[in-house]
């Protein structure tokens, strides 16, 4: 079988799989999920998994996407992942996109369950507004995901939320789909945590509305295996004078592919976002960003980061739209790439599209090893070659990883990505 | 403080070392015992840095011919962090900055590195916290420094505090300190020189690599050698520095001249 016919035979399995769920999905959260979900069925029918040619996944394999067995990844009975208690007084909803996450769940003050007619009317408008409701994993996500976790935040919500999937040793496909509808003056801290140790895939579409000044701080935490894949599209659009600050640090995927679009629809919010991916053996690892200002006075503070071991790969492609509405916008983008193993690649592609002519945006990338004059410094002050190594590359991590919400600590993300293979 | 029966920490025998195909040292002979102060003297260029850094296992050079012996041990076979955990400390130049490790943890890893070697028990976290504190005021060093990244943002005084500080938690026996007075201003010279007086004891040793007097009027070497084109020409007493600071390096090139003719059997250490 061609590998073309391969693909397209594992999408249609998937698309097979995934039909009668939506029926007998339980709960109030089908919302506008049902009108786009045949579209995006015949639409994937149509084109199948995206071609390599196709600009935006050049660098991109799909193999080890149609290695994962095409049938729906079991919700476990009962328990899921970590037994550890929540950081920071965090509260915890587990997600696996059957069961309802809220059900038994009491919601601090400020967090409610979006209404129905709220959903309806709501979902995918931050997904048109940043133009990437066509794009192949919306689409895809939206021909399987079957309920949404839609949320309110109103005011400022003082209990961090940590919203949990995890695939565990199970094989299969978990969509995954999220509304966050923030207010005015609204602020929330969200943690998301993606975890799989078996051969399984993980779509997820958020979309994040923030009204003007409402502040989020969202931070998505991933380990996975060379066997598990991970696609997260997330979509935020943002007004005037609303702050987000994201961070996505993600490792062990066979194939992870992060697309954050942020959206600020009039200009002077500010958006902050940092990155970091670790890829190793012959991992992928690839984000997609698309920051667009359609209002002056917008800021952006971009910093993405790779560390590539073994035959490992990453691929960074930031894009930046700064139109002539946008004047005034300040942007700075930044790609700081380590390279461990002379077969470890690395593509960074900044794409700064400015017509606004009275702006300052800056980009810049760069990959390195490790710099020899440090390992040799901590290497005269006693510590072994490979403790040096670490503690560098740690170091290289942390300014990322300091950035995710103080929930994350307990999930020991420099470990969970660097060194996966230690005890816990 | 010279002792003739005080065991020899370091001997150096005719070192010769290259960088990439560029002989660097050629011929170094040195011996330090317990107790002294030696103070190295010369123009840049002159393979001061590169005896530093050779001494504390930089990959960067060769030894083509030679031999060092730490206490009697073969120290180039060492690898560079089995030199320090024996007691062989250098002091940077030019301290790195290690972004985004925690100054405190690298000093603490360092520490315990140190003790495991001399048979010592791990120190804890808040063990250890203690130990730096009092550390710190041998060089007084503000105890914010340690909860920021290795010498990140660090001004050339602060980091060259730093630098004594590990020596401090260290307590090497043979200490070399590579320029620690450039970029120091008076009040630090004399804070990082008051510190390393206070940790050189009658078992250790400790080389100053330095270019000008400065530094001795604070510290006060035993031995002061000069070194030019990758030997050392002479060797004196403190007033040997006095010297050089009158007369200049162009004294020692007429040294360097008469050291030529060691080729053809001259001395080439000329003792004052």
């Amino acid at each position: 079988m061609a590998p073309g016919s391969a693909s397209a035979a594992w999408l249609e399995s998937v698309l097979r799989v995934f039909e009668p769920s939506l029926p007998a999905a339980p709960g109030p959260s089908l919302g506008g999920l049902a009108r786009s979900r045949s579209a995006a069925r015949d639409e994937l029918r149509r084109t199948g998994l995206p071609p390599s040619r196709q600009e935006a996944w050049r660098f991109t394999s799909l193999a080890p996407l149609i290695a994962v067995p095409p049938q729906v990844l079991p919700a476990p009975e009962r328990g899921h992942g970590p037994d550890h208690p929540p950081a920071n007084g965090a509260l915890r909803l587990y997600w696996d996109g059957v069961k309802d996450p809220l059900a038994g769940v009491d919601l601090p003050a400020g967090l409610s369950r979006l209404e129905t007619g709220a959903q309806a009317a709501l979902l995918g408008t931050v997904l048109e507004a940043a133009g990437t409701a066509g794009s192949w994993m919306v689409r895809f996500n939206a021909a399987l995901a079957g309920q949404v976790l839609a949320l309110r935040v109103r005011g400022n919500v003082a209990v961090p939320l940590e919203l949990v999937s995890d695939c565990g040793p199970a094989a299969g496909v978990r969509p995954l789909r999220l509304l966050l509808v923030m207010e005015e003056d609204a602020s929330l801290e969200l943690l998301q945590v993606h975890r799989a140790a078996d051969s399984s895939l993980t779509t997820v579409v958020m979309e994040a509305q923030l009204a003007p000044r409402a502040r989020l701080r969202h931070g998505l935490l991933a380990q996975g295996t060379d066997v598990s894949c991970l696609l997260a599209h997330l979509a935020v659009s943002q007004a005037p004078a609303s702050e987000l600050d994201l961070t996505m640090a993600v490792g062990g995927w066979g194939l992870v592919r992060l697309e954050p679009a942020i959206t600020q629809l009039q200009g002077a919010a500010v958006t902050r976002l940092r990155g970091l991916q670790v890829a190793r053996d012959r991992q992928i690892a690839d984000l997609h960003s698309l920051v667009r200002f359609e209002g002056p006075e917008g800021q952006l503070d971009q910093l993405q980061k790779a560390v590539v071991d073994d035959a490992g790969r990453s691929v960074f492609h930031g894009a930046v739209q700064v139109p002539q509405a946008a004047q005034r916008t300040k942007a700075s983008q930044l790609s700081r790439n380590l390279l461990l193993s002379d077969r470890a690649r690395v593509d960074a592609i900044p794409q700064l599209e400015i017509v606004a002519d009275d702006v300052r945006c800056t980009h810049g990338a760069t990959v390195t090893r490790l710099q020899q004059e440090e390992l040799f410094y901590l290497r005269s002050r006693g510590l072994g070659a490979d403790q040096a190594a670490r503690l560098l590359l740690e170091g290289f991590c942390d300014e990322i990883l300091a950035g995710l919400p103080a929930s994350a600590s307990r999930w020991e993300p420099a470990r969970a990505l660097l060194h996966p293979a230690l005890p816990r | 403080m010279i002792r003739p029966d005080a065991p020899v920490l370091l001997e150096i025998r005719d070192l010769h070392a290259t960088v990439g195909d560029q002989p660097i040292l050629k011929g170094v002979d040195l011996t330090l015992r317990a107790g002294e102060i030696h103070a190295v003297m010369g123009r840049n260029g002159s393979g001061k840095s590169t005896l530093s850094k050779l001494l504390a296992g930089h990959p960067a050079y060769t030894v083509t011919a030679g031999t060092v012996r730490y206490r009697g041990e073969d120290l180039l076979a060492l690898a560079p962090e089995d030199r320090a955990r024996a007691g062989v400390f250098l002091g940077f130049q030019y301290p790195v900055e290690i972004p985004g490790v925690s100054n405190l943890e690298f000093l603490r890893v360092a520490t315990n590195a140190r003790r495991l070697a001399q048979g010592g028990d791990e120190l804890d976290t808040f063990a250890f916290e203690d130990l730096v504190r009092e550390r710190l005021k041998v060089v007084q060093m503000d105890p914010a420094f340690l909860e920021r990244s290795v010498n990140e943002g660090f001004s050339g005084g602060e980091k060259k505090r730093n630098e004594i500080l590990q020596m401090a938690l260290l307590e090497p026996l043979v200490a070399i300190l590579d320029e620690t007075d450039s970029g120091l201003d008076i009040d630090a010279l004399r804070i990082v020189s008051a510190g390393v007086n206070q940790l050189a004891t009658p078992d250790n040793c400790i080389l100053l690599i330095t270019h000008y007097q400065r530094l001795l009027d604070e510290i006060t070497p035993d031995f002061v050698h000069v070194m030019a084109a990758g030997r050392i020409l002479r060797t004196g007493g403190k007033e040997l520095a006095l010297e050089l600071e009158r007369r200049g390096y162009d004294w020692v090139d007429g040294g360097l001249a008469s050291s030529d003719q060691a080729d053809t059997g001259a001395p080439a250490l000329e003792v004052v």
